[in-house]
């Protein structure tokens, strides 16, 4: 009888990093489909390209640092990493933006802070914030949604598209490309027009933007799924709804013609995508659960912030990275008390 | 009457896990007492706590209930004879505690006839004094049978305010243990007057009876001996929520009455004692009949063993006997735990003897143990937090052990864990926290004992500075007077001239009075 001496608890664990973070991923199934649905096929292309990346980069950067391949490799963290850019990118983004994104998110926000769980900040958007400041053209280019469309790329264009930058002579980027919802807004808002009016363009739908909303409410599926499994805690994604609403109805009350309404913020750009499968990273957020309420409310506040005096159409990539930098402060001040003290 | 309302509401605590409870498997047969064990193996502390005066030598005859070592203080606990025959000799055996270590025990080679030692009952003990309630207890070598040890009559006085309540602890929150719900169902009567025993000794004028919802026989075995044997209504059954780790005492003091132990005091602080129901019936038996806590109930069970049971177990058996007792082991047993599985010890050998916490003896295969490696890194999901019962921050507490930053885990509070183990066991790195966090603790305990050394070490200093320093100014003192004696030369010499004069003129003189 030969006996191990580990110390208690002695029941197999429970959990692992590869089961939550595969859990992750089912939870974004439904977006995914419903992003298939609305935009066609190119976010497929987006997520196997930047996931091949991330993958290959991971590889390397384990090698280089002298880490064991098989645990990292296969803890689906880079993986996760991936399709959150992924999800980011307009469908038919040249390949290379991909690259760009992975190499600064997997080797520089991941492995030069020192790999798994060390990361200070959300490597999904660093590799966005990236993107989105050195190529602010090719990221502005997205398709129209499926009802305003004259018809979705197929398998061949979209993979034309992304792999050579040319499109088949019958489509090109005048048809296929649209703004935004958000983008619209702010270049409307700029203009003095009323926000009732700019919702009259087509791509605007019955609450956020056409398409948009619908895909929102697939992540939010996706984000109740992984609350009931435990994945995430209710903190971030309450605070960070909650926030946005607070913040929002007074003063689209106030001024409504000026002030997108509180449905048109929440189920436009990344918002409830962000409250579900971005501010909440585990890694990058706060430890404390207080703490994790504060995250989420700021994270609201500076993309409101960003939306209505920014550069940007979507602040939520800026918003998470400058709550990033809060974190150890954040962790610090909201300690929880300790039974009997 | 006092404030604190013990019982009337059940409050929650924060954290906490809700695991498989897997007790009925031992709890289908009865209570069985394994043969009589060659050799019983007995250390002299069983407790948390110095090991008392031994009082025989190798070669002597005992016989059953027979002292082997004398408590000098209430933190010192006796250890008795469990049955009659020789105390052959007295050798270095394997312990529990630290594990895979060794200590002197004396081994008692019984001779079979079971002989007992006089008892020493303690007539009408409704009216006794509390004092001496508590001496017969101390003199039985009560020691918490819960796991804990501690020792008993050092629980029931002590400098604090007035203990109003006695909390017995029946729920016992960790898989698999099912002594103490076995103990409930045999003997409930025992349990009760056990109950009203310690309430005397310690002034209580209240009895709380804290046993999980899950436990229906108990509660209706319990219900029968009350009316039985408490006819002023002295003792309360409360059911909690099955919730792991309701049963540790801080938790279950928060559940009934919704307030914490101070992390600086203890439960009598709040008025509340808290005892184990194992250890209100050895207080019965060690009063009523005069029998010292010799045997215990011992759970043995798992999934590694044939014939799951509780067995009646004489101190000293080694638990290799327990495990026949139980039907002998299966095939790929990896670890034997004493105790449960969240917070037991892991044993390095079945020779190992029963002491007096020892509630349960777990068998697991492998496949029920946990695989050490591979461990991942933490990614800061938050699960350890959000399951921790004392509201510590483990991942947090984690890291600054791992960077050796010990002041801040003391700032994070590491000595308020429990090691209940469940931020451990749902960790999905699989970092073996618990691990972590009695290093530490042993990190900074280590470091205050040098601390205090080094303080000592420089108060002796000091005061040897001080005394030289004060020494010199003596003898600057005394030089000085010297020096302005010596200055005031003239006066001196003059003084003495004329004492001598004096004295000639005396002793020249007629009128001498005999002695100048």
């Amino acid at each position: 009888m030969k006996l191990t001496l580990a110390g208690a608890p002695h029941l197999p664990p429970i959990n692992t990093v590869s089961g939550v973070m595969k859990q992750v991923l089912y939870a974004l199934i439904p977006a995914i489909a419903a992003h298939v649905w609305f935009f066609g096929l190119g976010i497929l292309f987006q997520i196997a390209l930047a996931v091949a990346f991330a993958l290959a980069l991971e590889a390397v950067m384990l090698k280089l640092r002298e880490r064991p391949l098989e645990p990292f490799l296969s803890d689906y963290s880079a993986v996760v990493t991936a399709v959150l850019f992924a999800l980011c990118m307009p469908p038919l983004a040249p390949w290379w933006i991909a690259l760009t994104g992975m190499v600064f998110a997997i080797v520089v926000a991941k492995h030069f802070y020192g790999g798994l769980g060390h990361n200070l900040f959300n490597p999904a958007m660093v590799g966005f914030a990236v993107v989105i400041v050195a190529f602010p053209l090719d990221l502005s280019q997205w398709l129209a949604p499926r009802q305003l469309s004259p018809g979705l790329p197929g398998l061949w264009q979209t993979a034309q598209a992304i792999f050579t930058g040319s499109l088949p002579e019958a489509l090109s980027w005048d048809t296929l490309s649209q703004a935004t919802p958000l983008d619209a807004l702010k270049t409307g808002v700029a203009e003095n027009r009323l926000v009732t009016e700019i919702r009259d363009a087509p791509i605007f739908g019955d609450f956020g933007g056409l398409g948009w909303e619908w895909i929102a409410n697939f992540y939010a599926l996706g984000g109740l799924w992984l609350l009931y499994r435990r994945v995430i805690s209710w903190h971030v994604p309450v605070a960070l709804l909650a926030t946005v609403v607070v913040v929002t109805v007074p003063m689209w009350l106030m001024g409504p013609d000026i002030n997108p309404s509180p449905l048109q913020h929440v189920f436009s750009g990344a918002l409830v995508m962000a409250a579900f499968f971005i501010a909440t990273d585990p890694v990058s957020g706060c430890s404390t659960m207080r703490g994790r309420l504060v995250f989420g409310a700021g994270v609201a506040i500076l993309t409101l912030a960003i939306r209505r005096f920014g550069g940007y159409p979507d602040g939520v990539a800026f918003a998470v990275l400058l709550m990033n930098m809060a974190v150890p402060l954040i962790d610090r001040l909201t300690r929880p008390r300790t039974y009997g003290h | 009457m006092h404030d604190l309302e013990v019982g009337e509401h059940l409050y929650r605590f924060p954290g906490g896990l809700k695991l498989r409870h897997h007790k009925q498997i031992a709890c289908r047969d009865p209570l069985l007492r394994p043969e009589m064990p060659e050799a019983l193996y007995l250390p002299l502390q069983q407790h948390q706590g110095p090991a008392g005066e031994m009082l025989v030598a190798p070669g002597d005859r005992v016989l059953k209930g027979q002292p082997l070592s004398r408590a000098r203080n209430d933190r010192e606990v006796p250890v008795h004879a469990p049955t009659s025959g020789t105390i052959s000799a007295i050798k270095a055996w394997p312990v529990s505690w630290p594990p895979d270590s060794e200590a002197e025990c004396l081994v008692l080679q019984p001779d079979g006839k079971d002989a007992w030692f006089e008892t020493t009952a303690l007539d009408d003990w409704r009216h006794a004094d509390p004092a001496d309630l508590i001496g017969h207890i101390r003199a039985a070598g009560l020691a918490g049978l819960g796991g804990a040890m501690f020792p008993t009559a050092a629980k029931l006085r002590g400098e604090w305010q007035q203990v109003h309540t006695l909390i017995l602890n029946g729920s016992e929150c960790e898989p698999y243990i099912s002594c103490d719900e076995m103990l409930m169902r045999e003997r409930p009567g025992a349990i009760i007057e056990g109950g009203l025993i310690l309430a005397r000794a310690l002034g209580a004028d209240e009895v709380i009876i804290a046993i999980e919802d899950q436990m229906g026989a108990v509660d209706e075995s319990l219900s029968r001996a009350l009316a039985e044997h408490d006819p002023d209504d002295f003792c309360r059954i409360v059911e909690v929520t099955t919730i792991y780790p309701e049963g540790g005492e801080k938790q279950l003091i928060q559940v009934l009455t919704g307030a914490e132990v101070p992390h600086d005091g203890l439960p009598q602080d709040l008025g509340l004692a808290c005892l184990n129901v194992g250890t209100a019936a050895a207080a019965r038996d060690a009063v009523i009949e005069g029998k010292p806590l010799i045997e215990r109930i011992v759970t043995v069970s798992g999934p590694g063993i044939k014939h799951p049971r509780n067995v009646v177990a004489l101190l000293g058996t080694p638990v290799s006997d327990l495990l026949a007792a139980a039907g002998g082991l299966d095939d790929d047993i990896e670890r034997l735990v004493l105790g449960g599985p969240m917070s037991g010890l892991p044993l390095a050998s079945d020779l190992i003897p029963v002491a007096k916490g020892s509630n349960c003896i777990l068998v697991l295969r492998r496949e029920d143990t946990r695989r050490v490696q591979p461990v991942m890194p933490c990614i800061n999901c938050g699960e350890c937090v959000r399951v921790c019962p004392a509201s510590l921050l483990p991942q947090e507490l984690y890291k600054y052990l791992k960077a050796e930053d010990y002041d801040e885990t003391d700032s994070l509070h590491l000595f308020d864990c429990i090691e209940c183990g469940c931020c451990a066991h749902v960790c999905p790195s699989h970092i073996p926290l618990v691990d972590w966090y009695r290093h530490g603790k042993g990190v900074l305990r280590e470091r205050g004992i040098e601390d205090a050394r080094a303080q000592k070490a420089r108060q002796r200093f000091e005061a040897r500075e001080k005394r030289i320093a004060e020494e010199k100014e003596q003898r600057r003192l005394r030089r000085e007077q010297r020096e302005q004696k010596l200055k005031a030369g003239g006066d001196a010499k003059s003084e003495v001239q004329a004492a001598i004069e004096r004295s000639r003129s005396k002793s020249a003189g007629p009128d001498q009075d005999g002695d100048s």
